[in-house]
């Protein structure tokens, strides 16, 4: 009965033939690791953001007046709706998580580099549509916090030179932010989500064109060197997806607010700002990077949004910027060692961003700000540094593996 | 030769309607775009009206024009000194008004938009940066009692906003009517 079915659609819609060839007989390199999950995690996050967000879109209101209470009125009132936010503001989180480190991954093993450039714009892309969404949904609880990021960030719209004035007003529909504001983020980020869906497919298209790189870097033989998605990945994704669901859920239940500002539980006052405006911690890198340039004088601002802009925008470049002819670190020595110090200063910048900008450290002897420019330094050194060791040949790769 | 012509009429025609459908596609999308800026009502809260009568002196009161919040310090005589000694020194932004003369209509009065020109945060009360101004907490932004920008990333001096005085100067006048 199934299969008859199956072939009547089949005869007008090859739907088998997809799920065989893109799915289940999909040849995935045999000796992928676990680095391998978070595409697969992000995808999944996706999903329960969509979910969530629809569901609770259905008892939140968009106007100045009523969106803090409707919020609370979520957490009180409706029928679990304290579980779809939680679920829905940690899964911003473990979102940010999820794709750093998939990010990462194709930075360390070379996935980003021949053939695979249109599939990692395409990453990036995704990356600025996920910070766009998250900025826009955390304006939404109208909350202390909301308010002053929204006016922080939108501001920095104002530095581009002669429009950015006018921008600003237009971006907001006021003098402020607003009601205006609130009501067009609203829709703005219900909607994004599902262009960012819309990318995650193009994402799959131009993975798999050119396949998935491995922990080797090097191409791989069809056949021999490969087994079909299902069952292989598909349990093992699912295993990810496990653990991930107990990490996710530990915080779902138990520490809800871990992630969340206090401050963001009082609602928007547009005649105070809070003594020490902090972003949720996925933008604390990039904010730190915008406030350690301010020795310009009155270019500072600029110059500050450029770097902070160009700190992402820089990941478009990168697979030129690596002339190795290796992929993958775990025969780039140096590289390797560039890397790891690339990685722990992003956390370094992210303390420096959740500290007060005047912050000082041993009694004022070490303010932070220079260590934030110190870092910001290292950030960017990192991309130069890579091109360097790989242009001046100065790293000698180890020798490669005949196949995985 | 005639398909050689005929290739080029076609370019011609396809360049042409490829314009005039750029531009059509242009012209549908200028309502969309203009929806965002500020509607009518917006606009219409253009003024708002303060009762300054009772503001003692070195007493400092925040008010909102068009949702942003303004300052309005009845400076005490420190602190209008103040403001003229930093007339004197070589400004983070010298374009005018920059003098304090030029920022103020009445010198006791310091009237200026509290919307950091950094990345418009709201800077904290009088007398809690350094220079006797106002700190910005968000970036550490300071100015001083002329709300002129004196120390960290601001690039700009605090607005001063248009305003009157009325009634005997009992009652401030914040904007201009618009139309
Ligand atoms: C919503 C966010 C994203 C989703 C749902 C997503 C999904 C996926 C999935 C399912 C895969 C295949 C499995 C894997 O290799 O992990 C993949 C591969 C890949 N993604 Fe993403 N991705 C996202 C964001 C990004 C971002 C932000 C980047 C880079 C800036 C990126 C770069 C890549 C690269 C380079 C590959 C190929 C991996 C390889 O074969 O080594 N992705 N993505
Ligand atoms: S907003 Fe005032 S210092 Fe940055």
């Amino acid at each position: 009965m199934f299969k008859s079915i199956m072939e009547w659609v089949d005869a007008r819609l090859p739907v088998s033939d997809l799920i065989k060839s893109q799915a289940t007989e999909y040849p995935t390199p045999k000796n992928l690791n676990y680095w391998w999950n978070f595409g697969s995690l992000a995808l999944f996050v996706l999903i329960v953001m969509l979910a969530t967000g629809l569901f609770l879109a259905m008892h939140y209101k968009p106007d100045a007046n009523l969106a803090f209470d409707s919020v609370e009125h979520i957490m009180r009132d409706v029928n679990f709706g304290w579980l779809l936010r939680y679920l829905h503001a940690n899964g911003a989180t473990f979102f940010f998580v999820c794709v750093y480190i998939h990010i990462l991954r194709g930075m360390y093993y070379g996935s980003h580099r021949s053939p695979r450039e249109i599939l990692w714009w395409f990453g990036v892309i995704i990356f600025f549509a996920l910070m766009g969404t998250a900025f826009m949904g955390y304006v939404l609880p109208w909350g202390q916090m909301s308010y002053w990021g929204a006016a922080v960030i939108t501001n920095l719209v104002s530095a581009i030179p002669v429009v950015g004035e006018e921008l600003v007003v237009w971006i907001l529909g006021g003098f402020s932010v607003g009601d205006p504001t609130l009501n067009r983020f609203f829709v703005l980020h219900f909607l994004f989500p599902f262009v960012v869906f819309g990318l995650v497919i193009l994402h799959m298209w131009a993975l798999h064109a050119v396949h998935s790189n491995n922990p080797d870097g090097i191409d791989v033989h069809e056949g021999k060197d490969t087994l079909p998605f299902h069952p292989y990945y598909t349990i093992k994704d699912l295993y990810g997806v496990g653990v991930f669901l107990m990490v996710y859920l530990a915080f779902v239940f138990f520490a809800p607010n871990f992630f969340l500002e206090p401050d963001n539980y009082i609602p928007a006052d547009p005649m105070k700002t809070p003594a020490h405006i902090v972003p949720e911690w996925y933008f604390l890198p990039f904010y730190a990077i915008l406030r350690s340039i301010d020795f310009l004088g009155s270019f500072s601002k600029l110059a500050g949004v450029v770097a902070m802009g160009g700190a992402i925008a820089i990941l478009f470049i990168l697979p030129w910027l690596d002339r190795s002819p290796v992929r993958s670190f775990r025969y780039r020595p140096l590289s390797r060692q560039l890397f790891w110090v690339f990685v722990l200063d992003c956390f370094v910048l992210g303390w420096v961003g959740y500290n007060p900008a005047d912050a000082t450290l041993f009694d004022g002897a070490l303010p932070l700000i220079v260590i934030g420019r110190t870092a910001t330094a290292v950030y960017f050194s990192y991309f130069v540094g890579l091109w360097l060791v790989t242009v001046l040949k100065i790293e000698k790769p180890k020798p490669l593996p005949k196949s995985i | 030769m005639a398909i050689e012509a005929e290739e080029n009429r076609r370019d011609f025609l396809i360049l042409a309607t490829s314009v005039v459908g750029l531009g059509g596609v242009a012209g549908a999308a200028w309502p969309f775009i203009r929806s965002w800026s500020p509607s009518a009502d917006v606009l219409a809260q253009a003024t708002t009206e303060v009762d300054i009568s009772a503001l003692q002196e070195g007493q400092m009161i925040t008010v909102p024009w068009q949702g942003k919040p303004v300052f309005v310090l009845k400076r005490t005589a420190e602190q209008i000194a103040s403001a003229r000694e930093g007339d004197k020194v070589k400004l983070p932004d010298p374009n005018p008004p920059s003098k304090d003369a030029e920022r103020v209509k009445r010198p006791e009065y310091l009237v200026v938009l509290a919307v950091c020109s950094h990345l418009g945060c709201v800077p904290q009360p009088i007398g809690t940066g350094d220079f006797g101004g106002f700190l910005c907490p968000c970036h550490g932004s300071h100015y001083d009692t002329s709300g002129r920008i004196r120390q960290g990333p601001a690039p700009a001096n605090l607005t001063v906003p248009d305003y009157d005085f009325k009634d005997d100067g009992n009652t401030l006048v914040i904007g201009k009517a618009v139309g």
